[in-house]
């Protein structure tokens, strides 16, 4: 048995498409966290298959179903943060032959395949369907809830891993070498780290509206302040660390205007939701939280940056496609919880899908108002990757909790969560959700 | 230092012009587009048969920039920091290209400047395309 890409005839990625066929009938049921960790130790019990398994069961727990009626899993294979294993490196025979194997030895340690957690979790006797999400949670859940509209499946696990080792990111492999390959070379030539390109945007950003970098700060340390609330989180479980606003103006530059809190910190983690539809959902332990839509951006940069012309279009169809999916308009979503790692790009998901009315060019000036989480106009309230490391998904579990009222010290209080919206990577590439607290809102 | 180079099947005409201090980019001749990063079809029509290599003028303006205190690459890390520029070509200001801006002092590139081609050496004696600004005089 192989698992193959999603295909994209199941991506929303056109305008003009209507609401989803299957608003409201598919629904969020439970959610499961593995525990974080900055590197991998070494140890089966912390590895990469050994946090998933654990999110994975924790998730079927928390939904109070019958791992024997689960018939679904939809995951990324892929799932480094930038670390990858060393050449020449011995194999971990021990961590590997601690569990169920596939042909690829570094299954459950550098990579994720479904065929290993089916092997692994012997507990899923029903599971007849499975298929790859890629890039991240924000692609998996899309491809989740449109296979349960379709029905491929009836009750669906869905899961994002990220490994990372031991080293700095991304200082080995090819960047180590004396010479690299003519075609990587046309960019890698210059050096330029990986939040180049959007530091390159917000630098073209702040110069056509008259911006400049302190004006992040409301947002980073609201983001941080929110993810130490975050209790699955890695600076919640590891490091709680707030960051202040002279804390950010006086962090060094990496690549400038990105400074070290304008990155996200790569880190091992893992989660898992489990999906279903309506009608079953109903019966499950938690409160279902049901999607109304979803959406998929698809732009394609003329060059190799995009330009920020590219990426404020990109970002208004976005916000236009997954609006006109779910059936809303701007003013009925209650937060927002879209992605941020890069902080410096936030804005420019929030402004195409204007929420709160902001208009591009608009959002720094937003940021220096109440965003918190009891404030009227809550913004980020996950804290996404500022708040608690490289996942990209801590902004989806918090629009379900959030929904659930099961967000602890995070849940909004200034606004009723009834909708929430998710969604990236990135502005010109990217799967976006929208949680509702009713189906037929 | 800028890294080696060690051109493949795809950029070596990329690389082998360089070399002879011109720059070529990538065109389609049945969209009359230029694209960069070169690939193996048209990204707009899909044709391959319709590629080819086209000499530009050297000439172009700086998009924006930033300057590099964190660089990946091990090679570069005793130049930092150091700007890193996007350049857009005069041909087609869709088309960038990457510099170092050699003669800029760091954190002082005037955006919007145009700059004209230059070529730099990389480890392995590669000869790389770079950008210097303009001068009035």
């Amino acid at each position: 048995m192989s698992t193959e890409n999603a295909p994209q005839s199941m991506y929303r990625s056109r305008e003009g498409l209507g609401v989803w066929e299957h608003r409201g009938k598919v629904a969020a049921v439970g959610i499961g966290h593995g525990p974080t960790s900055r590197r991998w130790d070494g140890k089966p019990d912390t590895s990469l298959g050994a946090i998933s398994l654990i999110a994975l069961r924790r998730a079927i727990e928390d939904a109070g179903v019958d791992p024997g009626d689960i018939d679904g899993l939809v995951m990324d294979e892929k799932t480094t943060t930038g670390a990858f294993w060393p050449r020449g490196q011995e194999l971990p025979w021990d961590v590997i032959n601690a569990y169920n194997t596939t042909d690829a030895p570094l299954d459950g340690i550098t990579q994720l395949s479904a065929e290993w957690i089916l092997k692994n979790m012997p507990e899923l006797t029903g599971n007849r369907f499975t298929m790859y999400g890629p890039g991240c949670m924000s692609n998996a859940i899309v491809v989740a809830a449109q296979a349960i509209g379709d029905g491929l499946a009836h009750t669906c696990l869905v899961l994002k891993a990220w490994h990372n080792l031991p080293g700095r990111y991304y200082q080995t492999g090819a960047n180590a070498d004396d010479a690299i390959p003519g075609t990587a070379a046309l960019r890698s030539v210059w050096g330029a780290p990986a939040c180049y390109g959007t530091a390159i945007q917000f630098a073209e950003y702040c110069r056509k509206y008259g911006k400049n970098h302190d004006m992040m700060a409301p947002f980073i340390s609201n983001s941080r302040r929110n993810g130490l609330r975050f209790p699955e989180g890695y600076w919640a479980q590891h490091r709680p660390e707030e960051i202040t606003t002279e804390d950010y103006k006086a962090a060094r530059w990496i690549a400038k205007p990105a400074n070290l809190f304008d990155n996200d910190i790569p880190i091992m983690c893992s989660a898992a939701y489990l999906f279903t539809t309506a009608e079953r959902a109903r019966h499950m332990k938690q409160k279902p939280v049901y999607i109304l839509g979803h959406a998929s951006s698809r732009g394609q940069a003329r060059s190799f940056i995009p330009t920020l012309d590219e990426v404020e279009a990109e970002c208004a169809e976005s916000g236009r496609k997954l609006l006109e999916a779910a059936g809303i308009t701007v003013d009925d979503v209650s937060f927002e919880n879209l992605y941020d790692g890069f902080p410096q790009f936030h804005q420019f998901h929030m402004e195409g899908i204007r929420y709160r009315g902001i208009q591009p060019g608009e959002a720094l000036d937003f940021y220096q108002t109440d965003i918190s989480i009891t404030g009227p106009n809550p913004v980020s309230p996950s804290g996404g990757n500022i708040g608690s490391g490289r996942s990209r998904f801590w902004m989806h579990t918090d629009c379900i909790q959030q929904i659930q009222r099961r967000a602890g010290e995070r849940q909004v209080t200034g606004v009723e969560p009834v909708i929430g919206v998710s969604g990236g990577p990135m502005p010109t590439g990217g799967n976006f959700t929208c949680w509702s607290a009713s189906p037929d809102y | 230092m800028k890294q080696g180079v060690n051109p493949d099947d795809l950029t070596r005409p990329f690389w082998e012009a360089a070399n002879e201090e011109r720059l070529v980019i990538q065109n389609c001749t049945a969209c009359d587009r230029l694209q960069h990063p070169p690939a193996e079809t048209c990204s707009k029509c899909g044709s391959g048969a319709a590629l080819e290599w086209k000499q530009m003028s050297g000439r172009g303006r700086i998009y924006h920039y930033g300057v590099v205190h964190d660089c990946p690459i091990r090679l570069l890390q005793e130049d930092q920091p150091f700007n890193c520029a996007v350049i857009n070509l005069e041909e087609d200001p869709g088309i960038q290209m990457y510099s170092h801006l050699p003669g800029t002092p760091v954190d002082e590139v005037p955006v919007g400047a145009a700059v004209e081609l230059v070529f730099d050496t990389a480890a392995n004696g590669q000869k790389v395309p770079e950008w210097r600004v303009v001068t009035d005089n």
